[in-house]
């Protein structure tokens, strides 16, 4: 297990974690769920079961997470398991930002 | 084990069965004595011209040819031929000069430029989907020809993606424009010509070739559909012609533009969804894994709901009032 942080010192990556889910969720709310609010996506949500996101509105997610993170989605990239809630998406452009 | 033969249907019965139904729509709830329909030169379309014919005799049909710079050159040949077999009147129009006036072209090729810089006018183009069927999301690449014949494929974002579509959906925009100002000057209505697997998966351009007064094939699987047409006894060139779009300059099949599977698979594939089919089932029909054929399913499902949208009327902010 590891040691707790010390105070003061932010643990690595615990800024990004908070903006990435915070940035893709506000992302979401402000164009696709005109008026909606933050409790409508849950960190687990599903973009395809609540209908929130169809395959253009998951083309245009992919667009912005580019443009924002600055990495490029490979084709095999663009499936559910990497896109499909806050929380994946969060894991993915971590796993993104990772790597070499 | 799921076979081709649910698709069997009695030929005579079914033609004399959509032949009442077209009559009495025109008379009772339309209240229009004719037809107006544009002939692509493709199977869908035929049929629903030669459907027309017989219930209303040929004095009551318009068919429409409607060919841009885009169009294989069989498509105008192949529509007069049905034309003149069932000897109906014709009107041939080229939508050329109208498409490139409102900019149809113009802005096709701008959002082509914007991922492919060098692409140049005499190229050949189209876009295909890709992801769906290996359970990736669904999304669209251009593929280009240069006149050497080198063919190049590269990934579209949704900003090209989406005005490419917009702007090649000017050409069904602009037939129906046609179409419905000679069903208003004969006081005539318009047909609609999709099939089961348009009709259900989204495959067509809202108010452009999904505009319409009467869809009479829209519950007819293509299998069933091609054999409407050997029964009606249509040129063998367009009963065994296979589906294309006819949209874009490289030539398209509609499986890779849009289904991901030829048309005969897939309509086992939306038979089998809609009937309860295990997925497992399906896989031993089409050859494949169930896992890819459960695929094929959940694709069916998000396309219909990615598409719903093309069926939507205009949602009203008083709904009391209908529609």
């Amino acid at each position: 297990m590891n040691a707790p942080a010390s105070k003061g010192t932010p643990r690595p990556g615990a800024a990004d974690d908070g903006s990435i889910k915070h940035r893709v969720r506000t992302y979401l709310l402000d164009n696709f769920l005109m008026g909606g609010a933050a409790e409508d996506i849950q960190d687990d949500t599903s973009f395809i079961d609540s209908q929130i996101l169809d395959s253009t509105g998951f083309l245009e997610l992919i667009s912005f997470l580019e443009e924002t993170f600055g990495f490029h989605v490979e084709d095999a990239e663009m499936v559910p398991e990497n896109l499909d809630s806050l929380r994946r998406v969060e894991a993915f452009v971590q796993g993104k930002r990772a790597a070499p | 084990m799921l076979t081709q033969n649910v698709f069997d249907l009695d030929g005579a019965k079914e033609c004399e069965r959509i032949g009442d139904w077209l009559r009495q729509a025109l008379r009772r709830d339309l209240h229009r004595h004719g037809i107006v329909v544009a002939l692509s030169g493709g199977v869908d379309s035929s049929v629903c011209a030669a459907l027309a014919a017989r219930a209303l005799g040929v004095g009551k049909v318009l068919a429409l040819l409607l060919p841009e710079r885009d169009s294989s050159p069989h498509s105008t040949r192949l529509g007069r031929l049905v034309a003149e077999q069932l000897g109906i009147e014709w009107i041939l129009q080229d939508i050329t000069p109208a498409l490139e006036a409102i900019g149809c072209y113009s802005r096709r090729d701008e959002a082509i430029r914007a991922v492919l810089p060098d692409y140049a006018a005499d190229w050949k183009s189209k876009i295909a989907i890709r992801g769906g069927l290996e359970g990736r999301i669904n999304h669209f690449v251009l593929v280009v020809e240069t006149p050497a014949g080198a063919v190049r494929e590269q990934r579209l974002g949704p900003r090209e993606y989406l005005q490419i579509v917009a702007a090649t959906s000017y050409k069904q925009r602009l037939r129906k424009a046609i179409e419905y100002f000679h069903a208003d000057r004969l006081h005539y209505a318009v047909l609609g010509t999709p099939n089961r697997l348009e009709y259900d998966q989204g495959f067509f351009v809202k108010n452009g070739d999904g505009a319409a007064d009467l869809k009479p094939i829209a519950h007819l699987y293509k299998t069933q559909v091609y054999a409407l047409a050997r029964f009606l006894g249509l040129p063998e060139e367009i009963c065994a012609a296979q589906p294309t779009t006819d949209t874009y300059s490289m030539t398209q099949g509609q499986d890779e533009f849009y289904f991901g599977l030829p048309y005969a698979d897939m309509d086992l594939a939306l038979w089998g969804h809609d009937h309860g089919l295990p997925a497992a089932e399906l896989g031993r029909a089409l050859g494949m894994e169930p896992q890819q054929a459960e695929l094929v399913y959940r694709d069916i499902e998000r396309k219909r709901g990615t598409t719903a949208y093309l069926h939507a009327s205009p949602r009203l902010a008083a709904p009391d009032l209908g529609g």
